[in-house]
């Protein structure tokens, strides 16, 4: 993984310090809140209901155990022992207190790790596949171009005041798990006549006004890359909208102009800075991919999974739902999963990050990922240790045999602690999941995507779940709104509602009638949800989630 | 007939800690309980012009409708229900410290 520079390490403890004064200023009065908040915002301090909220970037998902072992003594030193991993690969502490905050910020730089960037109308922490570097569907590694944009877009000056904020994605196989086509800019790795480039997306996005992404470029060139996302960025930096928060990202620049007229612009542009890239920027992607080699792999013997998988039915359940083709023979990747029924998505003890921590150590060549669907990855496992991660997962409530079943949902914070919810997502979600394990049919049901926001910027991705739930205000009481046929990966749709919302205790039962009716209406138990309702089409879900309505249709027809 | 004024309290979120605050006669408390009740529109208007004038201890003060239920000011929304209790997921917050000081 990479390792900080000395100039990286000299950048961050000014950065640091800076901070640090600014705080000061505030606490002694120097500055209003109207000053200070852009300067905390800029460094990840957001202020929501209950308290302050601390925003951490992990760069690409990816962690060392070093780096996790920290995060766990951040939570308990300056949190209440937990953190929680969002959907943009972040992690999040929910109760810090303004004085600390610089000292958490130090901390953090300890182990090469900021906040810095995720907040504000900047470009984001760049996300990437949490399968990087492991996965057998790869084309190339995606982290050392994400580490490379992570360079370029920290404290890029002609990026500091976009029009809104701005956020990439990467990922480096055919198969899409880092929901590329829903981000300001989306790149996929390609091969063409044995060279590397880049598939280029732009103008995708959730939120108020979602958007699938669209093709900018087939193919770009490695080192006409970092130029081209210059020349993109700059040109929604002055097109882009800035009369109206809801009309400024780039989904809506591209939409009001055409596709073809961004392109035009940005090829004018490019044109203009291509000279001004020399090629440092690819010696320096040379040293990053350096960083980025693979682990030495083991030859070992597999019998201990072997026999573990046909005399444990536990372990043989976790496997079969929680572990992923890896690209090296013999080995697996691990998904751990935060979501044990009935407790909230995301979320992590210090104790359970201490021993993921230890184990990525002990089994995993020292390499964590936390993924957009807030679980966390051990991407390099040998077979033969899986028996033993697995028991020891367990022993700490982390041993949930349920990744892409209906209890592995996305849920972002909602109002249980942001300040810009209109509902609750947390309990909508427990809820569930507590009720699908009390049914014992998430495994019967198979892959299911449930995602839900609290509120319509779509944290939660609720977009692009199979069944998305949105919870709003109507009238001084949580309401929720679903959406069906989402998909976040490389088919990716928009759902579509499916009609008037439910309350609070109507939308367990509503997701039940959902679930039941598509288990009625599969062809056989490998048709997914999905496939069910690409078949069959909104009708007969709608029928399952509003039965009186179907049944008064029927009235009036007789 | 002119519209019935809602009751309202001046609330805020502590500059320190973050923590939800609400104004009183002669301060601020953590506790909905304690809260000045404003039950006169040109009085509410003043006493939040007044929250506003103290950006070195309060950040983002606002009026937040209650109703007195035996003189004692409670939520009419389910937002500041939250503000005024804590998470649903964990019992931190306020909850938490109402536990501690009970006990």
């Amino acid at each position: 993984m990479y390792h900080y520079t000395d100039f990286d390490a000299a950048f961050l403890a000014e950065r640091n310090a800076q901070f640090r004064a600014q705080v000061e200023r505030r606490i002694d009065g120097s500055l209003t809140e109207d000053e200070f908040k852009p300067l905390r915002l800029m460094n990840g301090l957001y202020l929501q209901l209950h308290a302050y909220m601390l925003r951490v970037a992990i760069p690409y998902g990816t962690l060392n155990s070093r780096q996790m072992d920290q995060l766990a003594m951040i939570a308990e030193k300056w949190d209440k022992g937990y953190g929680h991993f969002t959907t943009r690969q972040n992690i999040q502490y929910n109760w810090p207190e303004l004085r600390d905050v610089p000292d958490m910020l130090d901390a953090l730089a300890a182990v090469n790790m900021h906040a810095i960037q995720t907040s504000g109308n900047t470009i984001r922490n760049v996300t990437a596949d949490h399968f990087a570097g492991a996965a057998a569907d790869e084309v190339a590694d995606p982290r050392p171009v994400a580490e490379l944009i992570r360079q370029w877009s920290t404290d890029h000056p002609e990026f500091q005041f976009l029009p809104r904020k701005f956020k990439v994605a990467v990922t480096g196989a055919q198969a899409d798990r880092a929901v590329i086509k829903a981000h300001d800019i989306g790149l996929r790795i390609v091969e063409r006549d044995g060279a590397i480039g880049y598939e280029v997306i732009v103008g995708g996005g959730l939120g108020r006004t979602p958007m699938i992404g669209k093709v900018l470029y087939d193919f770009v060139a490695e080192e006409d890359l970092l130029p081209t996302l210059e020349a993109i960025v700059s040109v929604y930096n002055l097109l882009g909208r800035r009369d109206n928060k809801y009309k400024a990202r780039i989904k809506i620049t591209v939409h009001e102009n055409g596709i073809e007229d961004i392109r035009a612009r940005v090829d004018a542009r490019y044109a203009l800075i291509r000279p001004q890239f020399g090629g440092v920027d690819q010696q320096m992607l040379a040293r990053i991919k350096a960083d980025f080699a693979a682990p030495r792999f083991r030859v070992a013997d597999e019998a201990p999974y072997r026999n573990a998988y046909q005399n444990d039915p536990l372990f043989r359940s976790w496997a079969d739902t929680n572990l992923s083709a890896h690209r090296a023979p013999g080995y697996a990747i691990v998904s751990i999963s935060l979501k044990a029924h009935g407790k909230t998505p995301g979320d992590a003890s210090a104790r359970q990050m201490r021993l993921m921590a230890a184990l990525a150590k002990r089994y995993g060549h020292d390499e964590l990922r936390i993924s957009h669907e807030q679980n966390v990855i051990l991407p390099h496992v040998h077979k033969s240790d899986l028996p033993s991660v697995f028991a020891a997962l367990r022993a700490e409530g982390l041993g949930t045999a349920n990744i892409g079943l209906i209890s592995d949902i996305i849920a972002c914070p909602g109002m249980d602690y942001c300040a810009l919810a209109t509902a609750r997502s947390i309990p909508i979600a427990q809820e569930i999941a507590t009720r699908f394990d009390e049914l014992k049919l998430e495994h019967e049901v198979g892959p299911l995507k449930i995602k839900i926001s609290g509120c319509i910027n779509a944290c939660g991705h609720h977009h692009v779940g199979h069944i998305g739930i949105l919870g709003l205000d109507r009238a001084g009481v949580e309401n929720y709104q679903i959406t069906l046929g989402g998909d976040g990966t490389e088919d990716a749709t928009i759902g579509t509602r499916a009609g008037p919302g439910f309350s609070a205790d109507e939308i367990i039962p509503a997701v039940e009638r959902l679930v039941l009716a598509y288990l009625d209406l599969r062809t056989e138990p490998a048709e997914t949800f999905l496939q069910t309702y690409r078949r069959l089409g909104m009708a007969p879900f709608k029928a399952a989630l509003y039965p009186e309505a179907e049944s008064k249709e029927r009235a009036d027809a007789a | 007939m002119p519209k019935p004024f809602t009751p309202k309290v001046v609330t805020a979120n502590a500059l320190l800690e973050g923590d939800v605050i609400y104004m009183t006669a002669d301060g601020w408390t953590r506790d909905l309980a304690e809260a000045e009740v404003l039950t006169d529109e040109a009085d509410a208007d003043l006493r939040l012009i007044e929250a506003q004038s103290q950006p070195g201890s309060i950040v983002g003060a606002y009026l937040a409708d209650v109703t007195l239920q035996d003189g004692v000011p409670h939520p009419t929304h389910f937002r500041e229900d939250f503000r005024a209790t804590g998470p649903s997921n964990y019992p931190h917050g306020k909850q938490e410290t109402v536990k501690e000081e009970r006990f």
